[in-house]
Parts: structure tokens; sequence; C-alpha cells
């Protein structure tokens, strides 16, 4: 019952949100501040765990290769596949959900207790729509680049993990990441970013916003949004897989 | 003036207010004291519209805020000033940053413009120089004052104050009660203030209005407050050692 309840306030909430904006010039400097925030500042871990990615992808491809008939350049095609199509936006989502999903959770809930949110309301503000609204497009619009470039780099590192241990030629890998490739996949992978940028911030920022109580409920809403926007996109890949790619 | 017509509010089976009227007249500072969870945030909540009542109404200057929408509603706020008891200040903001904040949402103003009534507020509030400060680096009474500076930025018509002194040692309650006064006389304000610090009661209530199970219990001024025979504020009032030693050298 609870949880039902919890989906009709957060459409809600969406409504809200996305009715009667502020002035337009209050919001460009926000999403501004947002791709700082929730680009910029994810670069680092986002880099980090892609090489990571497809260094381990690359490896364990290669060491399940037996049979002499696979050619080598299949290490590079799977590594090049499985990267676009579900490592980088899928688990890149994911990770992006704790980091940023908390810190959106903690940051709209400490509004909410030490009523900041009050005080936006009191002076006619739109709260939800001035604070969840910048969030909401700067992910949409910054998480895309950031898949993209988890992709280059995830590749970057399979290349490297393979051709420095011998497993496979530079030529052979090079080959394999061009060969069969179907554009299409891009946009079905920015298309499911863009979606899960949507639930991350939509997500975590509701539980953020219905934070009753002090420091321990806003630590309560910070892990609820992380588990429930992670949910969230596992369900939606799949969804999305279903009517985009079959 | 503020006028509030047989509101009520209840939450779930507990009721919080019952039948509530009440007039807050401008150029006075309005008292609403009490125990703690007799009801006086929630009305104050109610008439600010944080909280919706569940029956009766709630007038600004003759216009019913109540049955509003809520565009028309934006309109009133923004003649509202909140001074919230823990401040409420946007921490990711500059004292000037907070105190432009609603100058930036609701006026055409330049930037110096705004700079200029920010230092004014800020110099009303005796806190010249802050504007670079964040409100982390500022003191429990600086913030006070700067939320004071913030709620006044608008010219507001109304100003709320929920528990303005809590937390505050006494010079620096005294402080900000003489500038809620201070600040209500200047501009003609219908001011509300929440408490239940007796010096404010003494030093500040021009109007008061006691607040007990949800009723208004009692009204009066901060000298008829002294002679009640009403036991309930009997009990309020000299609950203090401080205050029954007082009643003892009257006497």
């Amino acid at each position: 019952m609870n949880n039902i309840q919890n989906i009709g306030k957060y459409f809600i909430l969406l409504k809200q949100v996305l009715t009667q904006p502020e002035r337009f010039r209050v919001y460009t400097k926000r999403v501004a501040n947002e791709w700082e925030t929730i680009g910029l500042n994810s670069m680092g871990i986002v880099g980090i765990l892609s090489v990571f990615m497809g260094a381990v992808i690359a490896l364990q491809t290669a060491s399940n290769m037996d049979s002499p008939l696979l050619p080598k350049y299949t290490i590079g095609y799977i590594t090049r596949s499985s990267t676009i199509l579900e490592f980088s936006p899928t688990i890149i989502s994911l990770i992006l959900a704790g980091k940023v999903g908390s810190n959106i959770a903690s940051e709209i809930g400490t509004m909410r207790v030490t009523e900041q949110i009050d005080a936006l309301d009191i002076m006619g503000i739109n709260s939800a729509s001035y604070l969840i609204l910048p969030k909401l497009v700067a992910a949409v619009t910054i998480l895309p680049f950031l898949i993209i470039f988890s992709m280059a780099l995830s590749i970057m590192g399979g290349y490297y993990a393979v051709t420095l241990s011998n497993l496979c030629s530079h030529e052979e890998f090079v080959y394999g990441i061009r060969a069969f490739f179907e554009p299409s996949n891009i946009t079905y992978a920015l298309v499911k970013t863009m979606c899960f940028a949507f639930i991350i911030v939509s997500v975590s920022a509701f539980y953020g916003y219905y934070t009753k109580g002090g420091a321990l409920d806003v630590g309560k809403s910070s892990t609820q949004g992380v588990v429930w926007s992670t949910i969230t996109i596992l369900i939606a890949n799949f969804i999305l897989t279903q009517l985009i790619l079959l | 003036m503020i006028e509030v017509k047989g509101v009520n509010k209840s939450f779930g089976e507990k009721h919080v207010l019952h039948d509530i009227n009440a007039e807050f007249h401008p150029g006075k500072v309005n008292l609403i004291i009490g125990q703690s969870g007799q009801g006086k945030s929630v009305l104050t909540k109610c008439i600010v519209g944080l909280m919706e009542v569940d029956t009766g109404s709630i007038h600004f200057d003759g216009r019913d805020f109540s049955a509003m929408n809520r565009r028309e509603r934006r309109e009133i706020r923004k003649e509202i000033g909140m001074l919230f008891q823990g401040s409420a200040l946007f921490d990711s903001m500059t004292v000037e940053q907070n105190i432009m904040f609603p100058l930036d949402m609701y006026t055409s103003m330049t930037k110096e413009e705004k700079i200029d009534r920010a230092n004014f507020c800020l110099k009303r509030v005796n806190l010249e120089n802050t504007n670079h400060l964040f409100p982390a680096e500022c003191s429990g009474g600086m913030q006070k004052r700067i939320a004071i500076a913030r709620a006044i930025s608008m010219n507001p018509k109304y100003l709320f104050c929920d528990e303005p002194n809590s937390g505050l040692d006494p010079r620096t309650s005294i402080l900000i009660d003489n500038l809620i006064k201070e600040i209500t006389y200047e501009y003609n304000m219908t001011t509300v203030v929440i408490t239940h610090d007796m010096n404010s009661v003494m030093e500040i209530g021009d109007k008061i209005i006691f607040i007990n199970e949800g009723k208004v219990w009692w009204e009066g001024d901060n000298k008829e407050i002294l002679t009640t025979n009403n036991p309930e504020i009997i009990d309020f009032v000299y609950a203090s050692k401080f205050m029954k030693n007082l009643k003892g050298k009257l006497s």
C-alpha cells in the first residue's frame, strides 16, 4: 500500500516539477552548475571504472576463446558490443545512481529538514521545479556524453589489456571493434542512458523532497533513493531492450 | 490585517486546531504563545499556506487566501517574509546571494540595484561587510539577522517569525526582539511571532494570543497577561523561577 502511495506521490511531484517553472534565466545558471556537479565531477570515477571494465571484458573474452576456429578479432568485437550495448550505459548508470543519486537525495533531504524548501515555498517559488528541474535537464543532457566517454575508455582499456599481454594483435583488435558495426546500437545506448538519467534524478529527488525528520532520515532517504533508482534502472533496462532491440 | 476565521486542522484522528478565530493587526507585533505541541506552528503554517486548513479561511487584507489558486497565492506570498526557527538560509549561497534571492526571482532590478538593496538590508540588521560569508561561517545570532534581512528584502507587508529566539543567548535574543519590533513599526508590517520566551512576550508583545489544546484560550497584551486570572496563563507565565520571583516582588 505504501509503495502504491509512493508511486502516486512520485507522479504528482513530477507534474509539479514540469509545470509552472520559474523564469527561464533562473534555470540557465543552475543547469550549468548541475552539469559540473553531475557530469564533470563524475568523470574521474567513470573513467577509472570504464578502463578497468573494458580491460576485464577483453581479458575474460580472450581467456574463454578455446576454439582455434574463432578468429582473434572476436575479442575486439565482443569488447565493443558488450561495452556499447550494456556495460557503459547500464553499469555506469548504476554507479552514477549511487554517486549522483545519494548526493541529490541528501542535498534535497537536508534542505527539507532545515526548512530551506519551506522558505522557497513561502517566497511563492515552485520549490520542486526550482530544485529538481535543473538537475533533470542537466543529467539527461550530460550523461550521454559521459557514456560516450566511458565507451571510448572502456574499448581503450580492452585494447591495452589484450595487446600488452599479447593475447591479440593491434590489427586484430582494431578490426574486431570495427567489424559488423551497427550505428543504431549507439542510438539504443544513448536513449537508454537518457532514460536512466531521468530515473536517477527523479527517484532520488523524490525521496529527498519527501524527507521527514532529521539527519537520520536524510540518511534513510539517501539510501532509499539509491536502492529504488537502481531497481527502476534494471526494470527500465529490460523494458527498453525489449522495445528497442527486439 | 490578517484574519483567521474558524480554522480547523486535523492529522488523521488527531484534531490539532479547533475553530481558531484571530486577527493580526498591521504596525503591531502579534504574538502567538503557548506550550509546545499546542498547535502554534501548525496554525502559522496554515496561515502562510504551507499546510491546508480542513475548514475555515485565512484573509490577507480581505483577500481569502484559502480560496485562492496557486498563481493567486503566489502574488500574496511575494508580500510575506518569514523568519524560520533554524533561519533556513540557503547554505550553498553567500549572505548577499541569500538576500538577493527573492529579488532575483521576482524583480527586474539590475545587479547593482540588487547589491544596493542587499547592502541596505544588511545595514538595517547591523551586519555590514558580511556579504561574502556563507551561512555556515556565521553565528546563530548573525544567521537570524541575515534571515531577517532576507525577509525584508522585498518590503513585505506581513512578517512571520517562528521562535526567533530559540538557541540564542539572552543579549542576542533582546537584539533580535528589538529588531523585529523596530522593523514592524518602521514599515507598518503585520508581524506574527511564535514564541514561548517570556522575555519576548514582555518586550515586544503588542497583542498576544495564547493557544492551548488547539484553541484560542486567551487574548490580550503584555500588561494584561501579568494580571489575568486565567489559570493556564498563570501556569505558563510563571513557570520559570525568575518569573515566580518577579511575581513575589511585585506582590
